[in-house]
Order: structure tokens, then C-alpha cells, then sequence
């Protein structure tokens, strides 16, 4: 094999050079070794963003194996662009999470928007129309100076390229903390539905066939995104600016369209969408899926700027650009779609034999000049497929137990005044409306948003699907979650409960559960504490996902989430999906009715503190012995309120998660416009304890009065605690002997969170 | 009833209008590409929300030069544009004013309320009837200048105004229910919809095509469906 040839102009290639690229001395020989000689510059490149921690995985995958990611409803799990679950009729749902954390700390509009036109892509490419999406977002302290512009940023890049796109954002979830200080969190999830037996793969199959690239042309945004989304920040952060790319819904919305029509005629193989590490990525990851080979002609991409060299063309991560991989014969199919949409579409390649990467490049040649093309194309990049893919590296990193000093319960003073600390909390921005944000998503876009954000505790979505004999209506409950304290308390249980929120929160819609993907935000892994949370975390999603039986099916990993050596509250955020059977099933949060009983499901509080916002506040930092979860106790509850909502002897229900009991009880009011009278449950030596733990796996459901019995015989069946706690009525929240706070005062307190930090709210 | 539905590059409420048509009201509604130059003979138009060529110049500003906009403009018939499709029959020239960018700037996506206040073939027999319908919009501030607003006032061509719960309108656009602005744009004379002189073309920034399934939160936008539908039967 003979040197591939180095363009003129580039630097001289070394371990040095391999460094600035985030390369380790060990990985650079590595790669020389196995090549028998120093890659080129542009080959350097490859390497370095294929071997990035954000393409390769290369420390969480050991970790990763261990999650749970078969079941009888899955149809698709991880591997592929996104997973997929079984909902009836020849009918999945196709989601994924993925991160944009990095990008969006830098440019937080542009930075949301791509994450958003990153995660549809991936759906999409798929085969599925894209029918919803949710995203978790987290921001350093309130009072920090760069939160409200981050904020204000994320949140319109999230509308302004969902809202074009025409895909409705319909629910999400939010948290500050100091943590997220110098490193904020932008999680995106989207779902779109398939027919199951018309999903598509990134496989570059059939020797032979033509490489064909489709979408906005290629231009210097984004050259090595994936190495500094793999980089922790630290001083000049700024700089990092042109590693981010500048996003088009509406050229997405035409690539949409044009991919859906492709897929329909049949005359693809593979495709997969240009994302991280761009063209090169996308290539490598095809063919080693088939098991083949890939040449590309670089002389034939689209291009939008002048002079690109082979090393901007193949680590460009500009977007809306899509690789496919035609059957012989069939390109003009792909022309005429494209022709139709307007769209740029070349063929650049075709798949080989040869197991390895081959690119060529005429030196000198810019299709943007008028200087005719002289000699003959170069090769400039042949590199092992394998030695990209599956033979990148992979580290068991070494795993320490972090020290938990620091977290023992301080002593807080009792609280004095309960209603008023109870309206804190519904004004504080971790618990108050998040209605200043999902005012900008155009939530009801498409026709199907049965449960808009703020109603109850998932979204549900309605989908059409076109069957031979008419179409099925089938009903998405949709929820992401995670509280990053108690990860940091307890790791396994953390992690653990973020899983069984979500499944409550869709078992609260009255859906049942189906499927996970995470997206597993950490700081660095080369430091053994971290690993460690790490390893534990996936401990606990695994426990949750098998107990709850919603196995993970697709994800994402977001390590070195850090700035200055300060890491992230570990935050292994999780999305998932369940079905709704029928649209009288579904739920939601608000009281419904004067004289309805409110009872509440689950043991009830053993007043444990820990991890808490209530805790959080008083003590300044997060602290406290974890509260822990009993997984089988949650899938009792989870079953009981499934059967319940199926059986209509509910007529809402809502969990009690972040602000505990009281803010669960104030949110029910608040959102039906209804008081209540009610007692606390469990012995109230210290009622603020009861009134503010957030110990998971509790549910505050109001039914009937004439509900009642068949309630109670319901949740005995299950084995799951029911304690009747009052009725629903007046105008104001009553807790006997401790609290009543009028109906409207809760209002105004919980519509006012945001106001300090966005006061035009 | 054939119903055409335009479809712009960009349009991504075209959708919702052709099942709202189609599959509630049970109409033959079907979608018409902006490269076509016929509209293949339909009773009504419908001008879609969207970001029409991604609305980056002005929103509707260049769909006036798609091909299919000289049938549009030589249609007789009823048009009904919602949201994009508001932005685009001002910009054609075919609804006086324009909608500017929302007071607070930001994209607002809510249900609103709505006061129907003319008659025309999407609402006959409806005025004074109160509508609550969604919005989605970053540019929904309706502005014309003095003279129009007059000729709008004095011919009843306002076709809605965005209004409290029980129809009343606001004080002024600082007028809140709910905490939340009565008038949600900022738009003069809390215009929300107008019909053109001849009372066939309406435009609206609210989406009655979201607001036709209870299980959607309201079926309020069908009554403009059930209203075009009587209107043409009636012909």
C-alpha cells in the first residue's frame, strides 16, 4: 500500500499534532503501527474524530454492555441512528436523545437549534416521520450572570428549529444548579413513527453501489466538533466558536420530505445522516456495518465556500446533509426527489470490497473557480475500516469511590412559617411554571397533542397510521427526567429513580411503558471518581429498565462535562415511551371535580430530606443521605396505576417528585383551578420533612366517591398503599393543622419562577 | 366539497389543514404543489401555516413568486389563509396590511380566544360567537395603516379580535386574563382576522384547523369548516 498523498500546504503530522487534535501519545502510535507508517494530515484527521470519545465511546462502552436492551417489543435497539418499540398494527415508534451540550455553552442559539436538527435527523433517517419532541435542559445558578442569556439562547434555538421544522415540542424538563455553572446541559428527544417492516439502516451494502450525498452543501462549520464536544473548558472557551455549526430548518424541512419520498420508492440500501464527525463518519459507520468498504471522489461534493481541502470536506459538520446508498441503476430516483425539493444531491462514491476508507482529491481543484481540473485525482485518505470502527479504542478506565464527605444532613432550623415556604418553592425556578419556555414551541403543530406541557406529568401525542384499512389512531405518552442530586447521593439509586420517574409519569397518563433511551451526561472519565458514578449509574438504569421492563434502545454518552476541573451533578438523563390504548385512558395532573376524594398511592413518607430542593436551598448545596428506591414497590405502583386508569377509577393522577408532597397537592390545584382540603400522611413530628421529601414512588390520584371501594380493592390486588387523604374543593389548599394557602395566591407564586431570570416572563 | 390544500417548501401545517378538511369534515381535500400552475378545479383554497421558503426574507414574502400563485390569484372562489398562509395573501397583495414581528418578539404558542365579528362564507351565522383556538406564531402583530384600519372597521371586514374568555375585548394590549396578555401579539384594534372587500378571502393568525377534535382541546375551528361547507352547498 503506498503513502497516500499529503496535500500541498499541510502541516507536518506527529504526536504533537496529534495531541492538539485530542489524540493521546499512546493512541497516535497505536494508529501508526497498525498503519505501518505516520497518516497524513488528513488521515490524522479521521482518525481523531472517529477515536473521539464522542464517536467512539471508547470509555463507556465496556460500561454500556451492561444495559438491558431486549424485550419482546423492541424492534430496533442500540446500534443503529435510533431504537424502536412495538405500538400495534405493523407500527413502531422510532426516538433517541442525544446531547449539544458544548456547542450550545458557546453559541447556546445555534447550539440548541443543531441539537434539534441532529436528533430529528436521526429519526428520520430511520424511516419515521418525526411526530414530537422533548428536551432536559440545565443551567447554572439562577443568579448567575450568563444564565439568562444561555437560557434565553437554548430556548429559542430549540423553537426556531422545531417550530420551522413543523415538529411539535411538547414537554421537557429543567433544572439549575451551581454545577451547571460553566457547563450547561441541552438534551434533545425526538419520536416519529414507522411502519416496522420499512425502517432503514446505515449500511453501505451491494459492491458496487453509488454513494450518493444529499442536502446543504458542505461548508467550515463544525470542523472538529466531535473532538470538542470530547474536551472538558476551561479558559478561552470563545475560541471554540467555529467548531460550532449554524443550523437551516427549512433546509431540513425540504430533506424531510425528500428522504421520506426516497425511502418510499425503495431504491435505497442504506443512509445515514451527516452528524458528528460529517462525511467521514457517516461513511465509516456504513460500510463497517456491512462489513464493507467505501471510496469517496471529493472532487464531486457540494460545496458552499471556496478552497475546502480535503480535510475541512471530510470533517465538516455542517448540517442537513444525508449519505444514501442507492441500488445500482436506481440514482435517478434520488435525483428526481431531490430535484422536486430543490435539494443538492452528487454522486460522491461507491461501495468497495476492500474493507477500507478511500478517499481521492485533485489537488488544486475548487469547482468554485474556473481553473480546469489538471491531472489526475490523488488518493489522500486509505485507512482500515476497522481500524476506525470496531477497533478504536476501548479503555476500562480506572474507578475510584468518590469521598462523601460533604453530604452528611447539616442541621437546618425548622421551617416556621409552612405555607409560605411552601409558596418558595412553587416561586423558585427548579419547581415553578415552565410556561415562559413552552409558550415559544409551537406545541400543537401537526394535529396531536392530546396532553400539552404543563398538564400532567408526560406529554401525549396522537399519531395517524395508514394501514390498509384506514388509519389507527395510537396515543404516545412521552416523558424525560432526571434529578442529577440524587444521582450525586447515590449513584446507582439516582439513576435508578430517574428511570422510574419517567415510567410513573407515563403510568400516570395511563400509559404503559415500552422503552428508554438515555443520554449519560458525566465530566471526565479519566478521573476514577467520575468513572465510578459512572459505572454505577449504568448499574442502576440497568436494575430500573429490567425491573420496569422498558429496555434501553438507543442513546447517547456526553462525557468531560466539565469547566476548570468542576464537574457536572452526574446526569444520566433518560426519555421514554409508552402507549396509551385508548384516548379515555389518558390522564392528567389537575383536580377535576368538587367532592372527588384525594388519596394518595404508595408508602407513604418516612420524611427522609435528602437531595432534596427544600434541603438544597436551606443548606446551600446538595447534601443529605439518599433517599433510595425499592423497585419493586414502584412496579407494583406503576401496574396499580395502569389498571386504574384503564378501569376509569381515577380522574387525575400526578407523582410526587422535585418539591415533594406539598408541591405535588399545590400543582393539582393549581392546574385545575380547584382547592382542597386534605391531611398529611405518615406521623408529622416534623412536618416540613413529609411536606417536601422527594422519596419517589408516590402518586396523588382524586377519584369518585363511589370509586372508592373498587380503588382500594385495586390497589390491595397490587400490594400497593392507598391512604385516603381528603377532598378536593373550596378555593383554598388545606393541610390540616399545618398550612392552607388560597388557590390563586399558589397560581401567581408557581407563574412568577422564571421572572427573576427572564422578567419579561 | 374539493378542497385544495397549498403546499410551499416550508409549509408544515399543510397537514393539519388536509386532515381537519379530509378526515373531521370528510371533504376531498388534497394537496396542491407550489411548482403546479393548476389548482385542479377546487370549491375552496386553503393557504397553510408554515415557514413558507423558511420565512427568511419576510414571512410569506416569497411565495407570491411560486408558480401556483397566478391560479391563486385568479381563483374566484373562497380562501381561507391561516397563520403562513395570513402572511402570504398580505404579502400577494390580497388581504390589506401586514403582520409584523410579535410585541415581545418571541414565538407564542398558546390557545386563545377569539370574537367572531363579520359574516362571511367561514363564518356565517357566527358572529359574536367566541372561539377558543390555538396560536403559533413569531410575527402575528397585525398592523395596517389608519385609512385601512377605518375601511376595515366600516366595512365589518374584521373578521375576529382576540378577546377574553367571555368574549370581552381588551382595555389594550397590556390587558391581561390569566396572567397572561388578552391580545397575545400586540395587534391593532386586537385584529386577529380579516376578510378581503368581497368577503371571499380570509386570513388569520389563530390555527381553527388544530381546534376541530375535542381530544385536541377544542373543536371550535371546525364551526369555520361547517360554515364554508353550508356556504357552498348554498350555492
Amino acid at each position: 500500500m503506498s503513502q497516500p498523498f499529503g496535500m500541498p500546504g499541510d502541516p507536518p503530522v506527529d504526536a504533537a499534532l496529534a495531541a492538539t487534535m485530542g489524540l493521546s501519545a499512546e493512541e497516535y502510535a497505536h494508529a501508526v503501527e497498525v498503519l505501518g507508517r505516520p497518516p497524513t494530515y488528513t488521515e490524522l484527521g479521521v482518525i481523531s474524530v472517529m477515536w473521539s470519545e464522542h464517536c467512539s465511546y471508547k470509555s463507556s462502552r465496556v460500561h454500556l454492555s451492561r444495559l438491558p436492551t431486549e424485550g419482546p417489543q423492541v424492534v430496533q435497539g442500540p446500534g443503529e441512528n435510533a431504537g424502536a418499540v412495538d405500538i400495534g398494527d405493523g407500527f413502531c415508534a422510532v426516538f433517541k436523545m442525544e446531547s449539544h451540550n458544548h456547542p450550545s455553552y458557546i453559541e447556546p442559539y445555534q447550539g440548541a437549534a443543531t441539537g434539534v436538527g441532529g436528533i430529528l435527523r436521526d429519526v428520520f433517517t430511520m424511516g419515521a416521520r418525526p411526530i414530537a419532541s422533548l428536551n432536559s435542559l440545565r443551567f447554572g445558578r439562577p443568579e448567575h450572570p450568563k444564565t439568562p442569556q444561555l437560557l434565553r439562547g437554548v430556548v429559542a434555538g430549540i423553537g426556531g428549529y422545531g417550530n420551522c421544522i413543523g415538529v411539535p415540542t411538547v414537554g421537557g424538563e429543567l433544572q439549575f444548579d451551581a454545577s451547571y455553572d460553566g457547563n450547561i446541559l441541552v438534551n434533545a428527544f425526538t419520536v416519529g413513527v414507522a411502519r416496522s417492516d420499512s425502517l432503514f439502516f446505515g449500511v453501505a451494502e451491494g459492491v458496487g453501489n453509488p454513494v450518493i450525498y444529499v442536502g446543504a452543501r458542505t461548508g467550515r462549520d463544525g470542523i472538529h466538533g466531535a473532538t470538542m464536544a470530547s474536551a472538558e473548558f476551561g479558559e478561552g472557551t470563545e475560541s471554540k466558536l467555529p467548531t460550532v455549526q449554524v443550523g437551516d430548518p427549512f433546509m431540513e424541512k425540504l430533506l424531510l420530505e425528500a428522504c421520506l419520498e426516497i425511502f418510499a420508492s425503495g431504491c435505497l440500501e442504506g443512509v445515514q445522516d451527516m452528524g458528528a464527525a460529517g462525511l467521514t463518519s457517516s461513511s465509516v459507520e456504513m460500510a463497517s456495518r456491512a462489513g464493507n468498504g467505501i471510496e469517496l471522489d471529493l472532487d464531486a461534493i457540494p460545496r458552499r465556500t471556496r478552497a475546502l481541502s480535503p480535510y475541512e470536506m471530510l470533517l465538516s459538520e455542517s448540517q442537513e446533509r444525508m449519505l444514501m446508498v442507492a441500488k445500482k441503476g436506481r440514482e435517478q430516483e434520488v435525483f428526481d426527489a431531490c430535484a422536486k425539493w430543490d435539494l443538492e444531491v452528487a454522486v460522491v462514491g461507491r461501495v468497495t470490497d476492500t474493507g477500507r476508507f478511500v478517499c481521492k482529491a485533485t489537488p488544486g481543484f475548487d469547482p468554485w473557480t474556473d481553473i480546469a481540473r489538471e491531472g489526475d485525482p490523488r488518493v489522500v485518505v486509505d485507512l482500515p475500516i476497522s481500524l476506525l470502527a470496531d477497533e478504536a479504542p476501548k479503555y476500562d478506565r480506572p474507578r475510584r469511590a468518590p469521598s462523601t464527605a460533604g453530604t452528611q444532613t447539616p442541621t437546618v432550623a425548622p421551617a416556621e412559617d409552612l405555607a409560605e415556604e411552601l409558596l418558595g418553592l412553587l416561586r423558585s425556578p427548579n419547581i415553578g411554571s415552565r410556561q415562559w419556555i413552552y409558550r415559544q414551541y409551537d406545541h400543537v403543530v401537526r394535529d396531536g397533542t392530546v396532553v400539552a406541557p404543563g398538564a400532567a406529568d408526560a406529554a401525549v401525542v396522537r399519531a395517524l397510521c395508514e394501514t390498509e384499512d384506514g388509519p389507527r389512531e395510537k396515543l404516545l405518552a412521552l416523558a424525560v427526567d432526571c434529578n442529577g442530586r440524587h444521582v450525586q447521593l447515590d449513584p446507582f439509586a439516582g439513576a435508578a429513580m430517574a428511570v422510574a420517574e419517567c415510567a410513573r409519569n407515563i403510568a400516570c397518563v395511563g400509559g404503559k411503558p415500552l422503552g428508554t433511551t438515555d443520554c449519560l451526561n458525566f465530566g471526565s472519565p479519566e478521573r476514577p471518581e467520575i468513572m465510578w458514578t459512572f459505572a454505577r449509574a449504568i448499574d442502576g438504569l440497568a436494575a430500573a429498565c429490567r425491573a420496569l421492563d422498558v429496555p434501553v434502545v438507543s442513546g447517547n454518552v456526553s462525557l468531560y462535562n466539565e469547566t476548570d476541573g468542576r464537574a457536572i451533578l452526574p446526569t444520566p438523563t433518560v426519555a421514554l415511551v409508552g402507549l396509551v390504548e385508548r384516548p379515555e385512558h389518558v390522564r392528567t395532573m389537575a383536580f377535576a371535580r368538587e367532592g372527588d376524594l384525594v388519596a394518595h398511592l404508595g408508602a407513604p413518607s418516612r420524611g427522609a430530606l435528602g437531595g432534596s430542593e427544600w434541603l438544597t436551598q436551606r443548606a446551600g448545596r446538595v447534601c443529605g443521605a439518599a433517599v433510595g428506591i425499592d423497585l419493586d414497590a414502584e412496579a407494583a405502583l406503576q401496574r396499580a396505576l395502569l389498571e386504574l386508569a384503564r378501569n376509569a377509577l381515577t380522574r387525575s393522577a400526578h407523582d410526587v417528585s422535585d418539591g415533594g408532597f406539598a408541591v405535588a397537592l399545590a400543582e393539582c390545584c393549581l392546574t385545575g383551578g380547584l382547592g382542597a382540603r386534605v391531611r398529611l400522611p405518615g406521623a408529622a413530628d416534623r412536618p416540613e420533612a413529609l411536606l417536601f421529601s422527594e422519596e419517589p414512588s408516590r402518586v396523588l390520584v382524586s377519584l369518585a366517591p363511589e370509586a372508592r371501594p373498587r380503588l382500594e380493592k385495586v390497589c390491595a390486588s397490587h400490594g400497593v398503599p392507598c391512604t385516603f387523604l381528603g377532598e378536593v374543593g373550596g378555593t383554598t389548599l388545606a393541610i390540616e393543622d399545618i398550612l392552607e394557602v388560597p388557590v390563586a395566591a399558589l397560581r401567581e407564586a408557581h407563574r412568577s419562577a422564571l421572572n427573576g431570570i427572564v422578567p419579561d416572563a | 366539497m374539493r378542497i385544495a390544500v397549498l403546499q410551499f417548501p416550508g409549509s408544515n401545517a399543510d397537514w393539519d389543514a388536509l386532515h381537519a378538511a379530509r378526515d373531521v369534515l370528510g371533504a376531498d381535500a388534497y394537496y396542491v404543489f407550489h411548482k403546479d400552475t393548476d389548482l385542479r378545479h377546487p370549491d375552496a383554497v386553503l393557504v397553510p401555516g408554515g415557514f413558507s421558503y423558511g420565512d427568511y426574507l419576510r414571512p410569506g414574502a416569497i411565495a407570491g413568486y411560486s408558480p401556483i400563485a397566478a391560479a391563486l390569484r385568479a381563483f374566484d372562489g373562497p380562501i381561507l389563509g391561516i397563520c403562513n398562509g395570513f402572511q402570504i395573501l398580505t404579502e400577494l397583495g390580497l388581504l390589506p396590511g401586514a403582520l409584523a414581528r410579535n410585541a415581545h418578539l418571541r414565538f407564542e404558542c398558546r390557545f386563545v380566544h377569539v370574537r367572531t365579528e363579520a359574516e362571511g362564507p367561514f363564518t356565517r351565522g357566527m358572529r359574536g360567537r367566541v372561539l377558543r383556538v390555538p396560536i403559533a406564531h413569531a410575527d402575528g402583530r397585525y398592523h395596517c395603516d389608519d385609512e385601512t384600519l377605518r375601511r376595515l372597521e366600516a366595512e365589518g371586514r374584521v373578521a375576529f379580535r382576540y378577546c377574553a374568555r367571555d368574549g370581552h375585548l381588551p382595555a389594550d394590549t397590556a390587558d391581561t386574563e390569566d396572567g397572561l396578555p388578552i391580545n397575545p401579539n400586540g395587534s391593532r384594534a386586537h385584529i386577529a382576522g380579516i376578510y378581503d372587500a368581497r368577503f371571499r378571502i380570509l386570513g388569520m393568525m389563530p390555527h381553527p384547523e388544530r381546534a376541530c377534535e375535542t381530544i385536541l382541546g377544542s373543536d371550535d375551528g371546525l364551526s369555520l369548516f361547517a360554515s364554508l361547507r353550508r356556504h357552498l352547498e348554498a350555492q
